[in-house]
């Protein structure tokens, strides 16, 4: 318990120590969208096989319903034209990032936004990607693309991201 | 106040009771019934302490500002005192106190031991019978003001209203900064007031939910840092930290044990659905406590460890169920319209807070722990994340209003009609409220 006393006087000290410790260990920072990319240009510019191509020209996320994990009809549309280029350009390992909207408690999105990521790996799968491929990640209601306050918003938000060459499988 | 002396001198505080010979301290009437619904504020005169510089009245200011806060007191302003305490070993003038409607009246004085230490001692007065309830002494280092003002405001709670306070605590939560689509996220640290803030994690991985283990000397938390989300434990005194288990998917919405053994926790299965699992702190030994294909998250125990309250949308929606701490017996107790998450169990074991989401509001509440006698205690645009002072007679969660900005912590007692913002630097979520320090 003596401790606690050390911790009271000397805060700053074990607040280095702390920041010390963390140091180091580097934030994940993955880009989700053309703008991320810096891409300003058309879809005509993009090489073919590159991530700018697939980001423009095939569509890098798809969206779902309020509370839903369903993949929605042009949705599957999009992942069927993803898996058509992933199985075009075999080397790119992906990461399927799960995101939900804010109107929901943060634990819950979490799992949320895990299921919709599995939903749309388990589609490209199903179009023919290589399983080992693909890892998942959800972020929950941490990252919103759209911000404000309203419906257009959160439909935005609402999304799975295929990235390619995330942190590999 | 044996365990109390115990507690002081652990943290090299020294109480001790100190009377007047003239004055016997006795049972007296004064007392607050905090069972009521609703509760008149007590008028309380809280005098400086007596003190060479500033430092008597800076105590006096911190135990105002907690008895305050807590709704339950009502400080007298300063201005209206009329008998100038100069010799707080003698009795008060009790008349002139109770002519300007002071109940009750804490005196006291600081002083500075050759050692260095800090003296503190106070007296509870009851006005109206003339009499002393509390009087005690305290000597720590000067660098723990605080904390003897938030003690000496706990035993004036303790004695007015009959149950423990929850002054001398303290507040975990995730501080964040910048845009709404690039939030930076740091854990952080403050007494329960505000106060001896501090940030433990450096904002490069997104971290949340940070929860105290029983003895308050660790936090579990999930963090981005790695390949997965995971879960983690940091040492508060030395910044060490580790991963809790060896899972191989996201493992998220951690809480300790109440015996702090445990680890109780949701892991991602590679389907999507997400299920609830322990992991033995000593052995590394994990447990499954859930299988079903849904999403089973938030879990919590009760006090006695013997039930585990959680959230699962297995009926489809997300609602709250209990369980046997092995699993058992699964029951859905929340039937209201609307979802219901982030359950979390009373330190009294008597009821369940929870968040509500229902016509487009969300709301913070508590039912009791079979579901029954549902009470709202807040609304808002969006509001989550409830923990429970201590005592459990205090809520804390936060609140995020419309217009770009980002989240605050509030309190709100169980009479749901003393809410308070808590001071934070930047935004705020994610608060746990540790037990009492001891």
């Amino acid at each position: 318990m003596r401790r606690i006393a050390a911790i009271t006087r000397n805060p700053v000290a074990v607040a280095l120590v702390a920041m010390l410790a963390i140091a180091g260990c580097a934030g994940k920072n993955t880009p989700n969208n053309a703008a991320d990319l810096g891409l300003g240009g058309g879809a005509g510019a993009a090489t073919p096989g590159s991530s700018q191509d697939f980001t423009v020209n095939v569509g890098d996320r798809i969206f779902f319903d309020t509370d839903s994990t369903l993949i929605r009809a042009d949705a599957q549309q999009t992942l069927a034209r993803q898996a058509q280029w992933l199985n075009r350009y075999g080397s790119y390992s992906i990461t399927v990032e799960g995101h939900a909207d804010e109107r929901g408690t943060r634990e819950y999105n979490l799992a949320l936004g895990a299921r919709r990521a599995a939903a749309a790996r388990d589609f490209l799968v199903s179009q023919g990607v290589a399983a080992n491929r693909i890892r998942t990640i959800s972020y929950g209601k941490e990252r919103p693309v759209a911000v404000c306050d309203d419906i257009s918003c959160w439909s935005q938000n609402r999304r799975s991201v295929t990235v390619l060459g995330g942190a590999g499988s | 106040m044996k365990h109390k002396l115990t507690a002081f001198f652990s943290i090299g505080l020294v109480a001790a009771g100190i009377a007047l010979a003239a004055v016997q301290p006795a049972r007296a009437q004064l007392e607050i019934d905090i069972t009521q619904g609703v509760v008149e504020p007590m008028p309380i005169a809280i005098t400086d302490f007596v003190s060479s510089g500033t430092q008597g009245a800076e105590i006096a200011a911190v135990v105002a500002a907690d008895l305050q806060r807590s709704g339950l007191f009502k400080p007298i302003e300063k201005g209206a005192f009329i008998e100038k305490i100069s010799n707080p070993d003698a009795a008060p003038r009790f008349n002139d106190w109770t002519v300007i409607n002071a109940q009750a009246l804490v005196t006291g004085r600081v002083t500075q031991e050759a050692d260095g230490r800090l003296r503190a001692e106070f007296r509870l007065w009851d006005t109206f019978a003339g009499q002393q309830l509390i009087g005690e002494q305290f000597f720590a280092n000067p660098s723990n003001w605080r904390r003897v003002a938030h003690i000496i405001a706990d035993a004036i709670y303790e004695r007015l209203t009959g149950e423990k306070g929850y002054f001398d605590t303290r507040i975990v939560y995730v501080d964040e900064s910048g845009p709404k689509n690039a939030r930076v996220k740091r854990l952080a640290i403050m007494d329960q007031d505000g106060a001896n803030h501090r940030t433990l994690t450096d904002g490069r991985a997104i971290v949340m939910t940070p929860r105290f283990s029983p003895n308050r000397q660790e936090i579990t938390y999930m963090s981005y840092e790695g390949s997965q989300p995971q879960v983690y434990l940091l040492q508060i005194e030395t910044g060490q930290r580790e991963l809790v288990g060896n899972f191989p998917g996201m493992t998220f919405a951690p809480r300790f044990s109440p015996d702090g053994q445990k680890v109780i926790m949701s892991l991602m299965r590679e389907d999507g659905n997400s299920n609830i699992y322990t992991m033995d702190l000593r052995s590394r030994n994990t447990t499954r406590l859930t299988s079903s294909n849904s999403i089973d998250t938030s879990p919590s125990y009760s006090p006695d460890g013997s039930r585990i309250v959680f959230t699962s949308d297995r009926g489809g929606r997300p609602h709250i169920y209990t369980m046997g701490a092995d699993g058992s017996n699964p029951q859905r107790i929340s039937f209201g319209d609307g979802t219901y998450s982030t359950p979390v169990w009373s330190p009294r074991g008597d009821l369940i807070a929870f968040t509500k989401q229902t016509a487009g509001q969300f709301q913070i509440g508590v039912m009791r722990t079979d579901g029954s006698g549902e009470r709202i205690l807040s609304s808002g645009r969006l509001q989550e994340g409830p923990t429970w002072a201590p005592n459990g007679r205090v809520i804390m969660f936060f609140r995020e209003d419309g217009g770009g900005s980002g989240p605050k912590l509030f309190s709100v007692d169980l009479t749901g009609r003393n809410e308070q913002a808590i001071p934070t630097p930047n935004f705020g979520s994610d608060p746990a409220w540790s037990p009492l320090l001891d």
